[in-house]
């Protein structure tokens, strides 16, 4: 309403040089707005080279595919016009321009990358390659024959159907495999049978681990927190310091912490032992599976549920729970109705957060969760370190950076990004 | 919250019972970090208290994992290597952060969440997935394997606590300060040095030891985007741990400890310092 009057009036003013106000003033404004894009711009692209760039070339290695039709760069095209759903292999032309791509790569020495790299899809392509290599240049005419001679795998349709699918520049078969799917002998896509759809088992135990987790933080956090914003400043620095310190130190120290106090031979084992609890050879199993990557974790995340929650609660004046107290409401009945109520942001920014960090956990887990108590994290790592299959490993890598993406907007919702505190 | 006069038996009994509840869950939380101090001091190659111990012989008692700490060059070099690329990564992401934070809080920044969301996503994404992204691109440009790779793998990922502690301090920045600076005479850089940085430098200082401790205290990403030439106290511990596991660990552990211990203090009188230049607290 008053902006009319205000544009009318900067309209009709000017400044000491002549120029009319509006136009000055946006000037300045806009100079302003380059200032400040300035000085974000070094981190800006700071964070663009060393961080973004890497992580996007990663993800993009979980559809990329061009391996396969660089090397059989001549019989990819013709492969093309072959019709993989009738039962015929295809001509002696394929196989011809077969031998020349394998020719040349025997001399450049570049047919064991892609056999490989098919092997995912379908094992035996990876000696098939390498065999067929090697004698591709001695092959006399008609190759079909010749070929078949070296392997008669190239005789067996279902390879050339995988070698079909997979000779395009980008696949979805790291996606189907993250997701326990795949491709049939007729190369229809099904789900894997139960026993053998791991990852599927992996995110959901994920899932869980870290929701089991986040809940415990809260239990054991909101307890702690509610004592430490109603004591006296005095005595709640002190015991803040309980939480702080478990914060700044080393997770490395933590996690040895806890192997120390958990394992066989450990201190918890060696007390229950020497009160006659257990005899020395029941000691409890409680690391390398699902309770000690639990316990750690919890302990952990602890301080991120808590430092919140506390920041929360020490703004709810305690004079609410008196007035409901006043007004009739038994004790249990007016923390429940009024007091809990009230913590429900600090709530959901503690619970975000140490769900977000549960879920793409790996030290702990590394090294406190044996066989069954690993989370998706670690067969990421372990698909990069030991089976180098590093499409799968980028293919669950995206689907685990898609729902931290999907936490992270929601905790923009709930907290606001520019609310995040530290300490 | 005292027990008020009036309280009934239950209230009594509730309110000893919560403290005591809150008193297992502080328990649980420093215990771990307590327990390993005594057992760093362990004659005996084992994880745990030995009888000699706990009937407190000195016999059960020893330096030794400490000296081998001090002795051994797989620690030394580790040690070394912590330091180089802690430091280093802190000065570049506390000064990328900083200049960072005061255009963020500046009121002309536009589309300011967005920028801070992207800024601050690499404490976000997963530690494995940042990982293995660097793993491959810094293989790419000749980088993986060096202390200059590590270092600016690590700043990239401190820089979003500089920015956030930075960016809180400046909540509170009276930004009529520099005007009045500026009215006065002061030229931007003067008015930057004299006005701004003696105001924001506990915040930066919090912030830059927000950074080192994350450095410091980084093992997925020195896993694999260094080498053993590049390796730091974690990176020792966590290959320590999986293979052959010996006290010497928890020695290294205790004197992180120490470390962190002394870290907290610092933090808390630049907390206390910062209120009271802002005038927040009485003293």
């Amino acid at each position: 309403m008053s902006t009319t009057v205000e544009s009318i009036a900067a309209e009709q003013m000017v400044t000491a040089d002549g120029i009319p106000l509006k136009v000055s003033l946006a000037r300045a404004r806009r100079r302003a707005r380059n200032r400040a894009l300035l000085l974000v711009a070094p981190l800006f692209l700071f964070i663009f080279v060393t961080f973004f760039i890497p992580i996007f070339s990663m993800l993009f290695r979980s559809v990329e595919n061009e391996l396969v039709g660089e090397t059989l760069h001549r019989t990819v095209p013709l492969l093309q016009n072959w019709d993989e759903s009738g039962d015929a292999i295809p001509g002696e032309e394929v196989f011809a321009a077969l031998v020349q791509d394998f020719a040349e790569a025997q001399e450049t020495k570049t047919a064991g990358r892609p056999g490989r790299r098919l092997n995912y899809e379908k094992p035996g392509f990876s000696s098939l390659f390498r065999k067929t290599a090697r004698k591709a240049e001695k092959l006399e005419p008609p190759y079909k024959e010749a070929m078949i001679k070296i392997s008669k795998d190239w005789g067996d349709i279902e390879y050339w159907r995988v070698l079909k699918r997979e000779s395009g520049k980008y696949t979805k078969a790291y996606y189907l495999s993250a997701l326990d799917f795949s491709y049939d002998p007729e190369g229809n896509i099904v789900k894997n049978p139960g026993e053998e759809s791991i990852y599927i088992k992996l995110f959901w135990r994920t899932l869980w681990m870290s929701m089991l987790i986040t809940v415990l933080c809260l239990v054991l956090a909101y307890p702690i927190s509610y004592l430490l914003s109603t004591l006296p400043a005095r005595s709640s620095n002190l015991l803040l310091i309980l939480v702080l310190l478990p914060f700044w130190t080393s997770l490395l120290v933590r996690t040895s912490a806890w192997i120390a106090i958990l394992q066989q031979e450990g201190v918890i084992n060696d007390f229950l032992v020497f009160l006659g609890f257990l005899t020395d050879d029941g000691r409890l199993a409680m690391i390398h599976n699902q309770v000690g990557t639990i316990v750690a974790m919890v302990h952990v995340l602890l301080p991120f549920m808590v430092l919140p929650l506390y920041s929360v609660m020490k703004t709810i004046p305690p004079s609410y729970l008196r007035a409901a107290r006043s007004l009739g409401a038994n004790p249990f009945t007016a923390f429940v109705r009024v007091y809990m109520p009230n913590t429900v942001a600090g709530i959901g920014a503690g619970g975000i957060l140490v769900f977000i960090i549960a879920i793409g956990y790996y030290i702990t887990p590394a090294l406190v969760g044996g066989q069954s108590g690993t989370l998706i994290s670690n067969l990421i790592a372990y698909h990069l370190e030991a089976s180098l299959n590093w499409g799968l490993a980028a293919a669950l890598g995206a689907i685990l950076l898609g729902g931290v993406l999907v936490l992270y907007l929601l905790y923009d919702k709930v907290v606001g990004i520019d609310n995040m505190k530290l300490g | 919250m005292a027990l008020p006069a009036h309280a009934g038996k239950i209230e009594t009994i509730w309110y000893y019972t919560f403290r005591v509840l809150c008193g297992i869950i502080f328990f649980f939380l420093i215990a771990p970090i307590v327990i390993i101090i005594p057992l760093s001091f362990n004659s005996v190659p084992f994880f745990t208290f030995t009888s000699e111990m706990l009937s407190l012989d000195p016999a059960g008692y020893s330096l030794k994992w400490y000296q081998d700490f001090f002795t051994d060059l797989n620690w030394q070099g580790a040690v070394q290597n912590s330091f180089i690329i802690a430091i280093f990564s802190t000065l570049i992401s506390t000064t990328l952060g900083t200049i960072a934070a005061l255009g963020l809080s500046r009121s002309e920044m536009p589309a300011k969440t967005v920028v801070m969301g992207i800024l601050i996503s690499p404490m976000i994404v997963p530690l494995i997935i940042s990982a293995a992204g660097m793993f491959f691109f810094y293989t790419n440009i000749g980088l993986a394997s060096t202390h200059l790779g590590v270092i600016l793998a690590h700043a990239a990922l401190a820089t979003p606590f500089v920015v956030i502690v930075v960016t809180a301090t400046l909540v509170g920045f009276d930004q009529s300060l520099i005007r009045a600076a500026a009215t006065l005479g002061a030229s931007p850089v003067v008015t930057f040095f004299k006005v701004t940085v003696p105001l924001i430098l506990p915040g930066v200082i919090s912030g830059a030891l927000f950074a080192f401790v994350t450095s410091f205290d980084e093992v997925v990403v020195v896993k694999f985007v260094g080498s053993y030439e590049q390796r730091t106290i974690p990176w020792a511990m966590f290959s320590g741990i999986r293979e052959q596991i010996s006290p010497t660990i928890l020695a290294v552990a205790t004197m992180l400890i120490i470390l962190s211990a002394s870290l907290l203090a610092t933090l808390e009188l630049l907390r206390r310092r910062n209120e009271r230049l802002r005038g927040m607290s009485p003293g």
